[in-house]
C-alpha cells in the first residue's frame, strides 16, 4: 500500500511545492537513497503516533509549577482552561495525582466517557467491555497486562468517569528529570500515563527524533 | 522531533500531526527516512529548517510550514550531493508536463 493513489488524481494542478517534492522523492528513490516503502511507513507511524497531547502540557506545567499544580488538583477544569484547553460543555474534569503511595487509574464503566479536551479520542481498548468491567474488579491484574506492575505496598484507586465528571491522572514525575525544561517534560507524558495504565517515560526512553523512534 | 520548537515545531492538533495536502506528508516522510537511515544527518536538517524559518521571519511572508520544511530538505539534499539543482529542476518540469499530457 502506498500513497500512489493521490498521484493519479489530476483534476487539479499540483502546487509547485508538491511537484518539487515528488521530483525529489523520485530522484532519491532512483538513486537508491531512500525507498517509497520507508517513506510510507514513517508517514503511517507518525499519523498514528499521539504526539504531545494537551494533557501532557498540563502535566508538565504541574510538574514545574507547584502553584499551578495546586490549582489543577483543586479545580481541574479551570486550571486546564488556563492553558487554553476545554470545551466539553457541562463536563467537569477532575485531575487525580499519583504519588509514591497511591496509583490512580481511570475508567468509564457505563460507556466510554473520557476527558477528550486533554486526551483527544479514547483508545479502542478503553471503550472495550473487558477493560471497563475488569479494571474496577482487578486493577492490579489489568495493569500487569498493560506491562505495569504496581507494587503491593501501593494503593490503587480506580476513578469512574461519568458524562458530567471526567477524570485524568497526573502521573508521577520520573526520577532524574529535575533539570529538564518544561517542553522536554511534555515529551515524557504519554496518553497511557494520563489514563493510569502506564507511567510517564523516563528520559532514557526518549531517544532523539526521528531516527530512533521505535514501534511500541 | 522534540528539538523542533517554536515556529519550527511540527504542526499538530491535540498531538496529531497535521498535513494539509498529501505532498506535505511525503516531504515529512522523505526527511525522516533520509535521516533515519543515516543518509543525511538529523541535526543538519534541523539546522537548515531553523535557518529557513529565521529568514522567513526577517523577510516577512507567509510560507507554510511544509514549504519551509521542503526548502530545508532541498538545501540539505543539494549540500550533501544527493541530487543536483539541474536534476531536480529537470525532474520537476518533467512531472509538470506529465500532468498536462495525461488524459
Amino acid at each position: 500500500m502506498s500513497g500512489d493513489h493521490d498521484r493519479d488524481h489530476h483534476a487539479e494542478p499540483e502546487s509547485p511545492a508538491a511537484l518539487r517534492t515528488r521530483a525529489l522523492e523520485s530522484l532519491l528513490v532512483e538513486k537508491g537513497l531512500v525507498t517509497t516503502d520507508a517513506i510510507d511507513e514513517i508517514v503511517r507511524m507518525y499519523e498514528q503516533d499521539i504526539g504531545p497531547l494537551n494533557g501532557a502540557k498540563v502535566v508538565a506545567r504541574a510538574w514545574v509549577d507547584p502553584d499551578y499544580k495546586r490549582r489543577l488538583l483543586a479545580n481541574g477544569t479551570e486550571a486546564i482552561a488556563e492553558l487554553g484547553f476545554g470545551g466539553a460543555e457541562g463536563a467537569e474534569i477532575v485531575v487525580v495525582e499519583s504519588t509514591p503511595a497511591v496509583h490512580n487509574v481511570v475508567v468509564c464503566t457505563l460507556c466510554s466517557c473520557y476527558p477528550w479536551p486533554v486526551l483527544g479520542l479514547p483508545p479502542s481498548w478503553y471503550k472495550d467491555a473487558a477493560y471497563r468491567s475488569r479494571v474496577v474488579r482487578e486493577p492490579r491484574a489489568v495493569l500487569r497486562e498493560f506491562g505495569l506492575t504496581v507494587d503491593e505496598s501501593k494503593e490503587i484507586r480506580v476513578w469512574d468517569s461519568t458524562a458530567s465528571l471526567r477524570y485524568m491522572v497526573l502521573p508521577e514525575r520520573p526520577h532524574g528529570t529535575a533539570d529538564l525544561p518544561e517542553e522536554e517534560l511534555v515529551e515524557l507524558v504519554t496518553r497511557d500515563s494520563m489514563i493510569g495504565v502506564g507511567l510517564a517515560r523516563s528520559r532514557s526512553e526518549i531517544a532523539w527524533m526521528p531516527g530512533a523512534r521505535k514501534h511500541e | 522531533m522534540s528539538e523542533l520548537t517554536g515556529d519550527a515545531a511540527l504542526p499538530r492538533i491535540n498531538g496529531e500531526l497535521v498535513f494539509n495536502e498529501p505532498w506535505e506528508g511525503r516531504a515529512f516522510g522523505l526527511a525522516a527516512a533520509l535521516t533515519e537511515s543515516g543518509v543525511s544527518n538529523w541535526a543538519d536538517f534541523r539546522d537548515r529548517l531553523n535557518e529557513v524559518t529565521a529568514s522567513r521571519d526577517e523577510h516577512g511572508g507567509e510560507t507554510g510550514y511544509y514549504e519551509r520544511w521542503f526548502q530545508a530538505l532541498e538545501r540539505l539534499a543539494l549540500e550533501n550531493g544527493l541530487v543536483t539543482s539541474a536534476e531536480l529542476d529537470a525532474r520537476t518540469e518533467a512531472l509538470a508536463s506529465d500532468q498536462h499530457d495525461d488524459h
